[in-house]
């Protein structure tokens, strides 16, 4: 039986990326688009039973045409429709996977920005390790800056110890059926505030292990990530 | 698929690096698992090549010594997990009377291209050996440093003459015991005889007929054909003492890399007859016929366990250095790196 999915989350339309035609994750990085270098890490990896790409509903066939065109070997690979938030497209693969019959309590998804393609094998590799062992898992990265606390939005509340301090990257990971199960729980009020999955998890009490990320794991979000991609990949940025 | 590469980029400093693979029909993906470091590995990372040699070569991935774990294969030969040995000799051409290792237009790992130090190696079939089903992987990973030593060996047995009643071997370090080793595992009636500076080193060489600190050969003690294992500053003197204790036409395995010109007795090459066998890397037919012995003898495994040096696990950069500055402090053994 399928047990281990990993769920590559294009559901974003990229509203923060400027005036760019295509969502982000459909952007080309080295001649091929972003999210293909993201779902081939996933196809590669041996632990994957299946990988779930989910879409925009507009781009869904655009989607499934660039998979057909750079991945060969893509039979793992399912097109799935996103949904309208990030925990709303998550549900939806899991949906899917309760639809084939494959949900029980051993049945592990591996989220994932489609717009991170340089996640490592070994981070995909802890992500299903620590999801099996403790439940559910996050990838981080220790925080480099001062982090500063404002409620207000116009003086300081609060500055926490940087010690302690992680910033979230993705694979997030998860015992599906337990996610699944907290996420109904939720009032709709709550769904609109936690719109991270991790933090549903550890609201409602559960061990979430930490993942150790990597600092080139970036996500691209703005025009700038796109130069520090291809500086990355040691190409030149014709875009500036 | 954006591969990370950790390159060398000047001596003592890694960095990564990415490179795009194209998944195609043709190119099988291996996921590293276990990595050895190599001196000359450790001659780029200390800077001890020329600084011609480095400006040319880096930044480069470094290691050529690896097993891993097939992830990705569209030809179908091996299994997806399947564990497997690297060859790190590249042909770019086929030639039926030199081998593939001697090629001038062969690449190598680690030296004219990238090495194993990478996210993923992109690679075909030919350049891959399957491994034996519960082979010790602290063993296997420096497969391809007992291939050089079997190449080697396979070379003298079809040039040296047939006398053969006693071989020595000289250098008490990593690669005088897997030549020793080897010998007596493929001639087990001939007299091995190794020739070192450390006793301590000397008594691990439990499987040979001899042992002798080369300031204490006795003058009557004679080889019929000699390897010289040392390399380095030293190994003028251990060639020139080869040369002192052959008898006439035998050969001379020359193993030892040395990054200077190596003055030797060369009158006394032309009295005797000798033969000269430089010998460097290996090839495809090596590797297979190494675990094939592997298979038909596991005790060669069993003694190669005994110079398993430190075992460093790898998860970042820092560990990558961590584990070269280890490797040079040793005494003795392969310093091996487990990629996570």
């Amino acid at each position: 039986m399928s047990n281990i999915y990993g769920v590559v989350l294009a559901g974003g339309i990229g509203s923060r990326m400027g005036n760019v035609e295509k969502p982000k994750q459909f952007l080309e990085l080295g001649g091929k688009p972003i999210i293909i270098h993201t779902i081939e890490k996933f196809v590669v990896h041996p632990g994957f039973d299946e990988v779930l790409v989910l879409s925009p509903k507009a781009w869904i066939s655009y989607t499934r045409d660039i998979i057909r065109k750079y991945i060969p070997m893509a039979d793992k690979v399912t097109v799935l429709l996103g949904g309208s938030t990030r925990n709303e497209t998550i549900m939806n693969a899991i949906r899917y996977i309760e639809e084939k019959g494959n949900l029980d309590d051993e049945t592990i998804i591996v989220t994932h920005d489609s717009v991170r393609p340089f996640v490592t094998h070994r981070i995909l590799e802890e992500n299903i390790r620590f999801a099996g062992e403790y439940g559910a898992c996050d990838t981080v990265i220790p925080a480099t800056d001062t982090i500063v606390e404002s409620t207000d939005n116009l003086k300081i509340t609060d500055i926490p110890n940087r010690r302690y301090m992680y910033q979230g990257q993705t694979p997030q990971s998860f015992r599906a059926k337990r996610l699944k199960m907290l996420y109904e729980a939720l009032s709709e009020e709550e769904k609109e505030i936690l719109t991270d999955a991790c933090k549903i998890m550890v609201l409602k009490g559960e061990h979430v292990h930490l993942v150790q990320g990597e600092n080139f794991n970036i996500k691209i979000t703005y025009p700038y990530d796109i130069t520090v991609a291809k500086a990355l990949l040691g190409m030149e940025d014709k875009t500036c | 698929m954006l591969n990370t590469v950790y390159q060398l980029v000047r001596p003592r400093q890694f960095e990564i690096h990415f490179e795009d693979i194209s998944m195609d029909n043709e190119h099988i993906l291996v996921r590293p698992t276990h990595l050895s470091i190599c001196n000359a590995d450790q001659r780029y990372y200390q800077g001890k090549r020329s600084e011609e040699i480095l400006r040319q070569k880096l930044p480069m991935a470094l290691i050529h010594e690896g097993i891993g774990k097939v992830i990705y294969d569209p030809s179908g030969e091996f299994q997806v997990g399947e564990k497997v040995v690297m060859i790190p000799n590249t042909p770019c051409e086929q030639d039926d009377v030199i081998a593939e290792n001697y090629l001038r237009s062969s690449k190598f790992r680690g030296s004219s291209m990238n090495g194993l130090m990478q996210e993923y190696v992109q690679t075909t079939a030919d350049r891959l050996i399957r491994l034996p089903e519960g082979i010790n992987d602290l063993v296997a990973v420096f497969t391809e440093m007992v291939t050089v030593c079997y190449h080697a060996i396979s070379r003298f047995d079809r040039t040296a003459h047939r006398r053969r009643d006693v071989i020595g071997v000289w250098g008490d370090g990593n690669m005088g015991y897997i030549t020793a080793l080897l010998l007596k595992a493929r001639f087990p009636e001939v007299k091995i005889c190794v020739f070192g500076v450390s006793d301590t080193k000397l008594n691990d060489f439990s499987f040979v007929d001899e042992t002798y600190r080369v300031s204490e050969i006795p003058s009557d003690l004679s080889v019929d054909h000699g390897f010289e294992c040392v390399g380095g500053s030293a190994s003028g003197q251990a060639i020139n003492q080869i040369i002192d204790y052959i008898k006439p036409e035998g050969t001379i395995g020359i193993l030892g890399v040395s990054e200077d010109f190596v003055p030797i007795n060369t009158r006394m090459i032309l009295e005797k007859g000798l033969r000269i066998l430089g010998t460097s890397r290996s090839g495809r037919e090596d590797f297979q016929g190494l675990i094939d012995l592997y298979v038909e003898q596991p005790k060669i495994v069993e003694y190669l366990e005994k110079i398993i040096g430190g075992v460093v696990e790898m998860k970042d950069v820092k560990d990558i250095v961590a584990a070269f500055e280890m490797d040079i402090h040793k005494m003795m053994g392969k310093t091996v790196l487990v990629w996570d």
